[in-house]
């Protein structure tokens, strides 16, 4: 009886406040904060295990430190194999069985998918994915969801910018990946060209499946073009290169940024055949001894040398990871010891032009209630032949 | 097998015993079943957790997904390494007819192992020039080609490409004082007892003799007048089938299908549990569905750093230690029980 009734005066309660009002807290207690997490252990896309590793290496960093709030850090992250039925169900055992206070950097498109409108649903904070798509900035239907590196279609935003000041009349031929990464790109220079854009722009597309893209270059290289903008996963961005190059064709060549590795696309391209290829880049590069005497480069080489002794130093998720642990970092601290689900999404969508060590200077996070693309700047840089050199100034994508 | 020869030997001694000790047996025996049925529809709903219940959920998917492929491999012996795809196909089915045509959740599930038995009748007619390791790579060959077949343009529409279909978990009927997970653990736990029951029933009729003599002699199965294209063709429908079923229930309980959910590594997962369960054997793909799901997770649990071995040796072990599967667990204590007093 008595707790019916208090049941029934809780409820009334909770009619009677705000929505604000009915702030739910999660897996803190007074001396730990439980943080969830999944990643591709195993599987297909185990390489980037390491961000996991390095996020790990992060709290355990900041525990010595004395932890956030007076709490310690208690970061669970399992395996999903890449896979879009295992993240839900690890996701599931995260905030059902583990209880966590909000989930942090889960990888991958298809997996972050998968569990988007379950923690939507649960109303648990589902913070700074490891996805470049741009619909993890979709404040309106998911705002429980928050990416953080530059979307691709911000990336292209950018690169049209930045065409436009250059060559106002260009002709653009635009080869992009028949997919949710390839359809980012051509919604980005659509944002920036607007009614011009059927005007200025060719598209052609491939299929991962494709065996070349012989074709698709040679025809687009018959409209006249004068500017390209390939969107393509590595093993296509260096059959475009290598394409370009030997039938003669010297557009403006803008290359998505998740192809310039050097092993994997310009050197079986033909480093020679880049030169002159634009593209942009937000981080770090954590090879370059142009960081050599940056005092941020220098603490995060100590914090491998500390916290992951047998890393490998030139895998750049391990900055990555550096990167996104602090920006969550900065969201805590901002919360000032209430850890309920509301008030971290109230903080996270209350950064101000925060400065993080591995970003490039001038790039800064920002989000705001109607912002949840934290990182919207880059810098171009071009190929000179044996590495990328980056020019001019920080870009901003285009306000839509 | 063991256990049916030892039956007619005894069967030969003594008609009359046996006979009697049989119907005796019969009533106990569905009465065990029924208990256990009902203990398996109360406990967890009441006890576990909405996230173990969840794992509970997906382990007799599995249950039913391995146990279509071990009637197609264990008792007919057509080796299948495809049968991921024939889930593939099951799951996209019910999500698409729910998404595109919002059909209810039940309405869906006939008519996606409907269409799969069609699928897997089709696959049938090659499988019957193909014996042994050569069907076994063709099948293989079909669960490669799924994953890249649902990405195709041609087909986005329905199978919304690499973004995949979502569909919604079905609330329970009101008025039962469920929630959500525990409905859908008694409709899948439903389902698994009648399929398991059917399964039961045609293995021990004159068809499911014909399947193992199939298997067992085929020439002779011939001479005896079974007509073998038509029972391999229709066990492979049948098998087919009931996995699709699986399939489309487990599209419903994730909520989500994309074609990075059934890559190769599926079948692999279904062909192991048919393994560790016990080929040949009814209640076995109910170990291999506890298997699929929870080996993984105790595997990483006991190391981040190499699930995958801390897998494969679970797997070695139960091989080693189990070489019949779950399913001979009792016939191995008690040869092991026998051959105590003899030596």
């Amino acid at each position: 009886m008595m707790q019916r009734r208090t049941l029934l005066a809780a409820s009334a309660a909770m009619l009677a406040a705000p929505r604000i009002g009915a702030a739910v807290t999660v897996g803190v207690t007074a001396t730990e904060l439980k943080i969830g997490n999944f990643m591709p252990y195993s599987g297909p896309a185990s390489a980037y295990g390491v961000i996991g590793r390095g996020d790990a290496a992060y709290f355990k960093m900041i525990n010595d430190q004395g932890g956030v709030g007076g709490r310690q850090i208690n970061f669970i992250t399992y395996d999903d194999g890449y896979s879009p039925p295992r993240a839900v169900e690890q996701t599931r055992r995260l905030v059902e069985q583990d209880r966590v206070a909000l989930l942090f950097h889960t990888l991958g498109t298809p997996s972050n998918s998968a569990i988007v409108r379950y923690v939507n649903q649960r109303r648990v904070p589902h913070l700074f994915l490891a996805t470049g798509a741009d619909k993890w900035g979709n404040y309106q239907d998911t705002p429980w969801t928050i990416g953080w590196q530059p979307s691709y279609r911000t990336e292209a935003q950018i690169y049209a910018k930045w065409m436009l000041e250059q060559k106002p009349n260009a002709k653009v031929a635009l080869l992009y990946q028949n997919d949710d990464f390839g359809k980012d790109y051509v919604t980005g220079v659509k944002d920036v060209l607007g009614a011009r854009f059927d005007q200025m722009v060719t598209t052609a597309s491939y299929e991962v499946t494709d065996p070349t893209i012989d074709s698709q270059v040679v025809s687009l290289r018959g409209t006249g073009a004068d500017v390209l903008v390939t969107a393509a996963t590595p093993k296509f961005a260096a059959q475009t290169i290598r394409k370009v190059h030997d039938i003669g064709w010297q557009p403006m060549h803008f290359l998505s940024n998740v192809s310039i590795s050097i092993a994997a696309v310009m050197r079986p391209a033909g480093p020679e055949r880049g030169v002159g290829i634009i593209t942009s880049a937000y981080q770090k590069d954590i090879t370059d001894p142009v960081w050599n005497d940056d005092r941020h480069m220098q603490a995060w080489r100590e914090f491998m040398r500390k916290y992951l002794p047998e890393a490998d130093m030139s895998d750049s998720g391990y900055a990555t990871a550096y990167n996104v642990s602090f920006t969550l970092m900065q969201v805590l601290r901002q919360c000032e010891g209430d850890f309920s689900r509301e008030n971290i999404m109230r903080q996270v969508a209350n950064i101000h032009d925060l400065e993080v060590p591995l970003l490039l200077p001038g790039i800064k996070v920002s989000t705001s209630p109607t912002n949840f693309h934290p990182i919207r700047q880059m810098q171009l840089q071009k190929w000179s032949g044996a590495h990328w050199e980056r020019f001019g100034d920080v870009i901003q994508g285009a306000d839509v | 097998m063991d256990a049916g020869r030892d039956r007619i030997g005894t069967g030969i001694a003594l008609p009359a015993a046996g006979a009697a000790e049989r119907s005796a047996a019969r009533p106990l025996r569905l009465l065990g079943l029924l208990g256990l049925v009902a203990v398996a529809a109360v406990l967890p709903p009441l006890f576990a957790s909405s996230y173990q219940l969840f794992q509970l959920t997906l382990a007799l998917i599995f249950a039913i997904a391995i146990l279509g492929l071990n009637i197609v491999t264990g008792f007919n012996g057509q080796i299948s390494l495809g049968h991921g795809a024939f889930y593939a196909v099951g799951a996209y089915a019910t999500a698409i007819m729910m998404s595109h045509f919002d059909l209810p959740w039940w309405e869906t599930l006939p008519v996606s192992a409907l269409i799969c038995a069609a699928f897997g009748f089709g696959i049938g007619f090659p499988a019957l020039r193909l014996g042994g390791l050569y069907l076994a790579l063709t099948t293989f060959s079909l669960a490669v080609a799924v994953p890249q077949i649902l990405k195709y343009k041609g087909v986005e529409d329905w199978t919304g490409g690499v973004q995949g279909v979502f569909i919604s978990k079905p609330d329970a009927p009101e008025g039962l004082g469920l929630d959500a997970d525990q409905f859908l653990y008694l409709v899948v736990l439903a389902f698994a007892v009648a399929i398991f029951l059917l399964a039961h029933n045609l293995l021990h009729s004159r068809i499911g003799r014909a399947m193992r003599a199939i298997r067992d002699h085929s020439i002779a199965a011939e001479a005896m007048g079974m007509d073998i294209a038509r029972i391999k063709t229709r066990t492979f429908a049948l098998s087919a089938g009931i996995t699709g079923l699986a399939g489309a229930l487990s599209a419903i309980a994730i909520e989500f299908v994309a074609p990075d959910s059934f890559s190769v590594e599926l079948s692999i997962t279904l062909f192991v549990g048919l393994v560790v369960g016990g080929v040949g054997s009814i209640v076995g793909p109910l170990f291999g569905g506890v298997f699929a799901v929870f080996v993984p997770n105790l595997a990483e649990s006991i190391s981040r750093a190499a699930p995958g071995v801390i897998y494969g040796v679970i797997l070695i072990f139960f091989l080693y230690l189990l070489p019949q599967g779950f399913a001979g667990f009792p016939q191995r204590i008690r040869a092991l029980l026998r051959r105590r007093p003899e030596g």
